[in-house]
């Protein structure tokens, strides 16, 4: 039989630890409907005592209280309040902080006096014995008339005793913390008079709570009984820790509170030098992760792809299919499965400073700076992320509460430098950019290449500030949270983290990603007319000539028998080679991508640029660094591992009309700017159109990214020319 | 006893909550354990004089200045 159990309690409560240990590797992430909340659940088959029980459990997001003070909030609302919810639950467990026992009583008190069916788990019990504190477990379960159960879900103690409870109980509580219709009674009255299927009176009164804030012609009808939400539920709150505190005066024997040790790990940590240069340091270990450290098993995943790709091109029959397969499908899914090392590592840090309780400190010393452009303390960490990578960076704001702050944060991260645009600036820097000495000690080179990290940077946080004026807020931004212990990160939480963000990543984003990636190959490998066939004839013909010469070569080499006359001549292989890389740039040119390239020449004009560059804009949707490879193409250097080849070709460039190089400062340094602003890159957009729920934010932002673009490089090429 | 609020208290300074001015803070800030009559010890202050961090009803809770101002105290010690 099935079991729906739902999983309830403040944040840092040991909730999610507790989850994972019930549930393993069962669970599943999706969204709850119209917000962006993640909706972790997991069926789990179990035998006791010889019966086989289907539990399905939902994990609910961490709440101090069921009137909801945020979207998030409001999911856990919604299924423990109504019972036509298919996800009501059988049982609630209230995961309880035992050594913060009283503010956990509150929300228990609500569940309980709502007449849900539920089980009380006083998690962390081994911390609140170190500290001294001592419950009467079975006293507490007496006066709370449901059962209340010991666990360490770190330690996996008392899960299994869990798991039987759970696998029976069903009972309604048999207590009440308050007399509701005490608080409120017209309301409650009235609201019995309309809804006849429940009697109890907190269930009337939470209903009255609940219709004034969604339903308005209750509420002119609860004004009219002098009903106030704020007023019923501050006298609630007053009630419900009076009554709390006689429980809590009954059952326990209080111990001595905080450590004087993690006082001081706290004042050093958010010490106002030493909090900034330990944030700075840790900043600085996460940054170089991402950036260096991901680096290899990136280029394992893209040798991998690539070695996979060239032996699906010896075994499959030639064809426009297996071009289809091998540089459509397995290119995108190479460009997809890239991103999951920098995710992973990511999460890995953002687990760790979470579970530690770190992150709470960086909010508190980063809050009032962040403040000021719009932004959250909780901001900073994506914000700086983006450094590396813009797509684990907008997968790590969901932990921003307040929704501007989070849409704020979303904008402006992919305005950060990021790695993928580090070839494009190493690329066009040395081909405008002097490789000389100023002031002594500074390469010049290396200044603008500073240069285009500050201005990101720099463009980001003005955009944060615009934004925050032009975005209206939803909700009022709290900043009122609890600083939690610190704890020693649990394995288990970092690797279900990492675990739930990569496929979610993958199977979400990695849709978007790979569907435009095979658009984008379709336009860069196809084109009307006779003369793109023309081209592609002459590709086939030319490389059918190399394949000759490779194997007459090779005959010669190890001494074979030859029916013509033959020697290896190198000239001729050159000239070979460098006729399949003019007909391969001919025939970018020829397609619909150049085709498309030519069709926005007159928009990018204005910037400097010809239909070359537009080819590269558009191809560079796949990801920035596209870019360094579709220049090599179009100016037939080849090799693209290699940037000299195609700086030199690039260099060397002259407009058709005037006859001066194509590539001066003013085009050089439009195009890094134009790479700076503009949103290029489609994994991004996936993201975010996966983390806002709908497309509209994705696109405004790749308005706002594009125009801003256009017009920074327009005044940066008008200015320099 | 003077009437201030829990923003004007010095870190290590303990004070009693007595009442609040801004309705839809206060319902959160009941529901998070702060009540008339709890004690409340200015932890700490962020750099910058803001947001600050109180220990109450056997946690830490940070908030920012803006929010702790609407927190109506009675200062214990001082007693005039």
């Amino acid at each position: 039989m099935q079991r729906k159990i739902a999983l309830i309690g403040n944040p840092n409560s040991g909730k999610s630890t507790l989850f994972n240990a019930l549930t393993g590797l069962n669970q599943r992430t999706g969204n709850f409907p119209g917000v962006t909340v993640d909706k972790k659940t997991a069926n789990v088959t179990k035998t006791i005592d010889k019966r086989d029980f289907e539990f399905r459990y939902i994990d609910l997001p961490g709440t101090y209280s069921l009137y909801p003070k945020s979207p998030d909030e409001e999911v856990a609302t919604q299924i423990l309040t109504e019972k036509s919810n298919k996800e009501f639950p059988d049982t609630v467990v209230i995961v309880a902080d035992a050594t913060s026992l009283k503010r956990s009583l509150f929300l228990a008190g609500q569940i309980i006096d709502l007449n849900i069916p539920c089980v009380l788990v006083l998690n962390m019990m081994d911390e609140a014995e170190k500290s001294g504190l001592q419950i009467d477990i079975g006293r507490l379960s007496n006066r709370l008339g449901i059962p209340v159960l010991p666990v360490s879900a770190r330690n996996k103690e008392g899960i299994e005793q869990l798991e039987i409870l759970l696998s029976t109980h069903g009972d309604l509580p048999a207590y009440r913390f308050i007399d509701a219709s005490a608080i409120a009674k017209n309301a409650t009255d009235l609201v019995k008079t309309e809804f006849k299927d429940r009697t109890e009176d907190y269930v009337a009164l939470y209903r009255a709570n609940r219709l004034y804030a969604t339903n308005e012609k209750w509420q002119e009808k609860l004004d009219a009984v002098g009903f106030s939400p704020t007023a019923a539920q501050a006298e609630e709150s007053l009630t419900r820790y009076g009554i709390i505190a006689q429980h809590i005066e009954a059952c326990t024997r209080t111990g001595t509170g905080r450590s004087a040790f993690a006082k001081k790990i706290d004042a050093i940590i958010t010490h106002k030098v030493w909090g900034y240069l330990i944030f700075l340091f840790i900043m600085l270990i996460v940054f170089q992760t991402i950036f260096y450290l991901a680096e290899y098993p990136m280029t394992w995943i893209e040798n991998g792809f690539a070695w996979i790709q060239e032996w699906c091109a010896r075994v499959m029959p030639e064809g426009m299919l297996t071009d289809l397969f091998i540089n459509g499908i397995l290119a995108g899914l190479s460009g997809v499965v890239v991103f999951v090392p920098q995710i992973a590592l990511l999460f890995f840090f953002i687990a760790m400073l979470e579970d530690s309780g770190y992150m709470a400190r960086v909010s508190f010393i980063m809050d009032k700076l962040m403040r000021k452009i719009g932004l959250h303390g909780r901001s900073v960490i994506p914000l700086i992320s983006g450094m590396a990578c813009a797509v684990p960076a907008i997968m790590g704001t969901r932990t921003i509460s307040n929704w501007k702050e989070r849409i704020i944060t979303i904008m402006v991260t992919p305005l950060m430098s990021c790695s993928a645009r580090l070839p494009v600036y190493a690329l066009l820097i040395s081909l405008v950019i002097p490789d000389k000495i100023v002031g002594g000690i500074f390469n010049l080179q290396g200044l603008v290449l500073m240069g285009m990290y500050l201005l990101g940077f720099l463009m980001a946080i003005l955009s944060a500030w615009i934004l925050h004026l032009l975005i209206k807020g939803k909700g009022r931004s709290w900043f009122v949270m609890e600083l939690p212990i610190y704890r020693i990160p649990k394995w288990s939480n970092v690797f279900y983290l990492i675990y739930e963000k990569v496929k979610v990543f993958l199977f979400d984003a990695g849709k978007v990603i790979l569907a435009v990636s095979i658009v984008l190959w379709v336009l860069a490998s196809f084109g009307p007319g006779q003369e793109f066939k023309d081209v592609e004839g002459g590709i086939t013909y030319w490389q059918d000539e190399l394949d000759k010469v490779n194997v007459l070569d090779e005959t010669v080499r190890t001494g074979g028998p030859l029916d013509i006359q033959w020697t290896i001549d190198s000239t001729y292989r050159i000239s070979v080679e460098d006729q399949i890389r003019d007909l391969q740039s001919k025939k970018l040119e020829l397609s619909y991508a150049g085709r498309l390239g030519k069709f926005i020449e007159p928009a990018i004009e204005p910037l400097g640029y010809d239909w070359k560059i537009g080819i590269s804009l558009i191809t560079s949707l796949a990801a920035r660094e596209v870019f360094v490879g579709t220049m090599a193409t179009i100016y037939g250097a080849g090799d693209d591992e290699n940037i000299e080849p195609v700086r030199d070709r690039m260099r060397n460039e002259k407009d058709p009309e005037t006859g001066k190089p194509v590539y001066t400062l003013a085009v050089g340094l439009s195009l890094m700017v134009f790479y700076a602003f503009a949103m290029q890159c489609i994994s991004t957009i996936a993201v975010v159109k996966r983390e806002t729920q709908s497309w509209k934010w994705p696109i405004i932002q790749f308005v706002f990214m594009g125009a801003l673009a256009w017009i920074c490089s327009f005044i940066t090429y008008q200015i320099l020319s | 006893m003077k009437n201030d609020n829990l923003a004007s208290l010095i870190p290590g300074e303990k004070a009693i909550i007595d009442s609040f001015t801004d309705p839809e803070l206060s319902v959160k800030l009941l529901e998070m354990g702060c009540t008339p009559g709890e004690e409340v010890t200015l932890e700490k202050v962020a750099p910058f004089g803001d947001p600050i961090a109180v220990n109450v009803a056997g946690y830490t809770l940070s908030l920012r200045l803006s929010e702790a101002a609407t927190v109506k105290i009675l200062r214990v010690g001082n007693a005039n």
